[in-house]
C-alpha cells in the first residue's frame, strides 16, 4: 500500500474543466499525473454507463467536472451530470465500493489553479481511502 | 407504458448466485422508455454485477443482449442460437417479458432484475405516474379523461368521497383527488351533466375478477 498510485478518471467537460486544464499547463502549475483526463462535450455527455464502466475497468476514483452553475454552454448539462453522479454513488454503495471515490466538481475555463487543486485533492483522497474493493480483492 | 424499477443489487446477486454464465437480457421497449432494463440499464448492471463479484474474489461471464421485445415470441426466438452460452437468465424485461421467456426455454432458471410497477405515463423527464389499471371496461369517456380506477385509492365511481379536501386526497398531501380533478375538467368542458349521472357498481370481471384475461382476435389468429 505505501507504493500505491492510484489511478483517477476525470471526466473534463470541453467548455470548462478541459481548457482549465490547458490553463493549468499554460501556468506551469503542477498537478499529479495519476489523473486521466476524457474530454467530452459536456459533464451532461456522461452516463452512468461510463461510470460504472471506469471503476469497472480499473479506476480508483472517477470525478466529472463541468461548468460553474449557471454557465453551462448547453444550458444545465453540468446539473444534469451532478444528479447522475449522486445517482451512481448510490450505486457504488450498493455495490461495496466508497461513494465517495466519485466527485462532481464545477470550474470555469480560467480557473486553471483550481483544476490543479482539484485533482490534487482528489488524488490525496483516493490515496488515503487506498485501491479501489474491486483491485484490493484482486490483488 | 410499463413501468419498473431495478431490484435491490443484493436481491439479483441472490439469484445468480448459483451461476458461473449469465445471459442478462434488456428488452427495447417499455422498460427503455422507464429507464429501467434497456441497453444502457444492462450495461449498467453487468457492470455493477462484475464489480460486485470481483470484490469478492469471485467471478462470472456475463453475456449482454437486448431484444426488440421481450413478450413476444418471435423476438424470443432470437434467443435460440445463444441460450445454451448460459446457465441462467437475468431479465430487465416486465414480468410479461420474463414470463415469456421461462415459457419457452423450460429448462432455464429466468430471473426478474425489475419490479414492474405500473401503466404508466411521463409526467416529466425521470418521472412517472400510474395511468391506467386495466379495468378492461374504460370509463375515461365519462370522467373526462381522468380515470377514477387508477388515480382514485377507493376506486370510486362516484366520488369524491369525505376525504376530498381542497382537490386533495386524505392518503397524501402530494395526491391529488381524481373526482376533484374529473369535477373541473367536467365543468371546464360544459359537460357537468356527465357527473351527475349515477354510475352502477363497477363488473370488476372484465378488469381480471374472475381469472387470468385472454383476448382473441379471430381474424388474426391462427
Amino acid at each position: 500500500m505505501e507504493h500505491f498510485e492510484p489511478v483517477i478518471v476525470a471526466f473534463c467537460c470541453h467548455y470548462c474543466a478541459y481548457t482549465a486544464a490547458d490553463m493549468a499547463g499554460s501556468q506551469r502549475l503542477v498537478y499529479p499525473a495519476n489523473v486521466k483526463i476524457i474530454r467530452v462535450p459536456c459533464s451532461g455527455k456522461v452516463d452512468s454507463l461510463h461510470i460504472a464502466k471506469a471503476f469497472e475497468k480499473g479506476a480508483d476514483g472517477v470525478y466529472v467536472a463541468g461548468c460553474l452553475d449557471g454557465d453551462c454552454h448547453f444550458k444545465n448539462g453540468n446539473d444534469k451530470a451532478a444528479r447522475k453522479v449522486a445517482h451512481m454513488r448510490g450505486y457504488l454503495e450498493e455495490i461495496g465500493i466508497e461513494p465517495e471515490r466519485l466527485e462532481m466538481v464545477k470550474m470555469s475555463a480560467g480557473m486553471g489553479e483550481r483544476f490543479a487543486r482539484v485533482a490534487t485533492e482528489m488524488t490525496e483522497k483516493i490515496r488515503k481511502l487506498g485501491p479501489s474493493p474491486i483491485k484490493a480483492a484482486a490483488a | 407504458m410499463i413501468t419498473a424499477e431495478r431490484k435491490p443489487l443484493d436481491e439479483i446477486l441472490s439469484y445468480i448466485k448459483p451461476f458461473k454464465r449469465i445471459l442478462l437480457l434488456g428488452c427495447n421497449e417499455c422498460v427503455t422508455v422507464c429507464a429501467a432494463g434497456g441497453r444502457k440499464e444492462v450495461g449498467v448492471l453487468a457492470s455493477g454485477i462484475q464489480m460486485s463479484m470481483l470484490k469478492n474474489g469471485a467471478s462470472i461471464e456475463i453475456r449482454e443482449h437486448t431484444l426488440e421485445r421481450q413478450c413476444d415470441p418471435e423476438y424470443v426466438e432470437e434467443l435460440v442460437p445463444i441460450i445454451d452460452s448460459a446457465d441462467a437468465v437475468l431479465s430487465m424485461a416486465c414480468g410479461c417479458g420474463v414470463q415469456q421467456l421461462a415459457t419457452r426455454f423450460k429448462d432455464k432458471p429466468v430471473f426478474p432484475a425489475v419490479n414492474t410497477k405500473f401503466m404508466g405515463g411521463s409526467d416529466r423527464h425521470g418521472v412517472w405516474t400510474e395511468r391506467c389499471q386495466g379495468c378492461g371496461d374504460c370509463l375515461l369517456g365519462v370522467t373526462g379523461g381522468i380515470c377514477p380506477i387508477a388515480k382514485c385509492a377507493k376506486q370510486l365511481m362516484n366520488g369524491p368521497c369525505g376525504g376530498s379536501v381542497s382537490g386533495v386526497c386524505e392518503i397524501g398531501d402530494e395526491v391529488e383527488c381524481a373526482w376533484h380533478l374529473i369535477w373541473e375538467r367536467l365543468k371546464a368542458l360544459g359537460l357537468t351533466d356527465q357527473y351527475l349521472e349515477i354510475m352502477p357498481a363497477k363488473d370488476w370481471r372484465a378488469g381480471g375478477g374472475s381469472g387470468p384475461r385472454k383476448i382473441v382476435r379471430e381474424d388474426l389468429a391462427e
